[in-house]
């Protein structure tokens, strides 16, 4: 840690902010310190921490001091860290925290995660070293010292044998993956190709296939994650699964649409159920493909999509038409409002009242006033009083 | 019923007896697979890439259905969901601020900032391999190259080439000019105001009128991404409904 020095924070001409992270704590080495929370800059020429409560308290290091940088896995109650192996002191370095250290290296701990991107851009301005070639301000001072090579070759040689070690473990264990990845993808790819055979069969209507085998197949596809190649089968979209799903929502989302006015956006409603289950949540797809078989299965719910292209979830009583003209009340009565005005008096999201407006719109209910200073609905008076 | 074969040509029903044995055969492999790399996956963001690729050069999409086999044996599918549903909740409470609009730098570090200390980490390919999904819910959902960086859109605004552009030449200041894109693009003034003020009306662009020289249309997405501002309680409960 004697390799820091204080700093403004502020960063220098030709100095570009590349990444930050907070809630990072600093190690001397193995120790803990008084910089345990704080915000973790990368710039194209330094590592700058920033105290979170004490923003005067603020750090630097040139990234000229750093001989290489390692990950530490997060583990029970640890974060993941970086380790910042840093070459000597340099003898005209800026007044700094600490005034010596046992260590050469400091560790970054995440404790807010955000390790792996920061790790990925610190590797990035290691191997670009940007810092060599941009000139940054006076106050950033570069590591000049011309000890410091023969020191490294020293102390060094000990700890890059066990990070090459590390390295061809980490490696065996990637390729074992990867091989055995590949292979898997092999035999995933056999299936792609059979389905794409039997379902250029079933388009051409090669053999005697029932509607039975149809969705037998389908349910294949979805096993595999295969797009459905027949999109154009009149046998009704979805497979069981789906047929299910809908039902299923249908229990569910009763309620909550009557507590919203009898209609939700399609994002509430996978927001909804995937935060209800916790597990084997439901992939935007499965919603989607589950939703549009709502009104074949005659359930009290039904699938809509507006011109903008949302897509919401109706209760089949709900009348969106019906609820236009109590916004056109609501609309009179004020005079003019926004959708942001709107959505607040009633009680609904911003998307849907903006959507409820717009159909008031199409329906020639009401007028637009599309300025800079926002959409603003008025009643149209070229019906009423035309 | 006569099922007549011609040389050479296998009938479906065949090939779907076929497809049938291979899937169970298949099923039984990736348990395998699971049982040694589920980790790998989990941990390693650098491997779930790659797994990624894979499937997506062979035509297999591991994030289709939570019923999927990879979705089931693997986990990748509940990663993937709730993380599209972190998505979803950090880009409503912020909408009133951007518009709409925010850099993935500022999405990634509010996710992971509603995540907790225990989650587990995820990059920002993570989050771009989520937001792809969720486009099928039609609220909006889009990824807009800029600079190096991408601009997540999350409402149903129409941006098309031309605003795109011009954010993109936003993106270096975090905020741009009439005459910039005149020079820049060698547009015509009246169609930089309508891209302008198409940003303006969607809430996407701010205008200072008193900057010197010429009105600023500033891109409130790109100028927070330096000062990652908290979410307030109040946009919290926006983004729950």
């Amino acid at each position: 840690m004697d390799r820091f020095a204080w700093t403004t924070g502020l960063l220098e001409l030709g100095e570009t902010l590349v990444i930050q992270q907070r809630g990072v704590r600093l190690y001397d080495g193995e120790e803990k310190g008084t910089f345990d929370s704080g915000v973790l800059l990368l710039s194209t020429h330094r590592l700058i921490w920033r105290d979170q409560k004490n923003h005067e308290c603020c750090i630097a290091i040139p990234l000229s001091q750093v001989v290489f940088i390692e990950e530490q896995a997060a583990g029970i109650g640890k974060s993941a860290k970086i380790v910042v192996h840093l070459h000597p002191v340099s003898l005209n370095k800026e007044p700094g925290p600490f005034q010596s250290s046992k260590y050469s290296y400091i560790k970054l701990s995440f404790k807010e995660h955000g390790q792996i991107e920061f790790y990925r851009r610190l590797s990035e301005e290691m191997t670009q070293r940007r810092w060599e070639t941009m000139p940054a301000g006076q106050t950033i001072q570069v590591n000049k010292d011309p000890q410091a090579g023969r020191v490294r070759a020293a102390g060094i040689v000990g700890i890059e044998r066990k990070l090459e070690e590390k390295r061809k473990e980490t490696d065996k264990n990637i390729s074992e993956a990867f091989e055995d990845l590949s292979k898997l993808m092999e035999k995933a790819k056999e299936m792609v190709e059979l389905s794409k055979s039997i379902a250029n069969k079933i388009k051409e209507k090669q053999g005697d296939i029932t509607e039975d085998e149809t969705i037998r197949f389908k349910s294949y596809l979805l096993s595999m994650g295969i797009a459905n190649p027949v999109t154009r089968e009149t046998y009704g979209s979805g497979t069981q699964y789906h047929m299910q799903l809908a039902k299923q929502l249908a229990g569910i989302l009763q309620t909550p649409l009557e507590e919203r006015g009898g209609i939700m956006s399609l994002t509430e409603v996978y927001c909804l159920v995937n935060r209800a289950r916790g597990l084997e949540l439901l992939s935007p797809e499965d919603l989607v493909n589950a939703c549009k078989m709502l009104e074949s299965l005659k359930l009290p719910l039904r699938l809509r999509r507006f011109d903008s292209g949302v897509m919401v979830i109706e209760l089949q009583s709900h009348n969106e038409e019906e609820m236009v003209a109590s916004a056109l009340e609501t609309v009179s009565e004020k005079g003019s409002l926004t959708a942001d005005e709107f959505a607040k008096l009633v009680g609904m999201s911003v998307l849907l009242a903006k959507e409820r407006l717009l159909l008031a719109e199409k329906m020639g209910h009401l007028c637009r006033d599309d300025s800079v200073e926002g959409l603003r609905f008025y009643p149209n008076l070229f019906l009423t009083q035309g | 019923q006569a099922k007549y074969k011609e040389r050479g040509t296998v009938l479906a029903e065949d090939q779907l007896a076929q497809m049938s044995k291979q899937l169970d055969m298949f099923k039984t492999n990736l348990e395998e697979f699971a049982s040694k790399h589920k980790q790998e996956i989990r941990k390693n963001p650098k491997f779930r890439v790659q797994f990624q690729d894979m499937c997506a050069t062979i035509g297999v999409d591991p994030l289709a259905s939570g019923k999927g086999f990879w979705s089931e044996m693997l986990g990748v599918g509940d990663f993937y969901y709730e993380l599209g549903v972190q998505i979803i909740e950090v880009c409503l409470a912020l909408k009133h601020r951007n518009g709409g609009l925010i850099t993935l730098e500022e999405l990634h570090q509010q996710v992971l900032k509603g995540r907790g200390k225990f989650a587990q980490d995820v990059s920002q390919d993570d989050l771009l391999r989520a937001i792809k999904k969720l486009k099928v819910l039609g609220n909006g959902f889009g990824i807009i190259p800029v600079g190096g960086t991408y601009l997540i859109q999350s409402v149903p605004a129409e941006l098309n080439m031309d605003h795109t552009v011009v954010l993109q030449l936003a993106e270096k200041k975090g905020y741009v000019t009439v005459s910039e894109i005149k020079t820049s693009l060698k547009w015509e003034t009246e169609r930089a105001k309508q891209v302008l003020e198409h940003l303006l009306k969607e809430g996407m662009a701010w205008l200072d009128t008193q900057a010197a020289g010429e009105p600023q249309y500033w891109l409130p997405a790109l100028f927070t991404e330096l000062y990652s501002q908290e979410i307030t309680p109040e946009e919290a409960k926006e983004a729950i409904p």
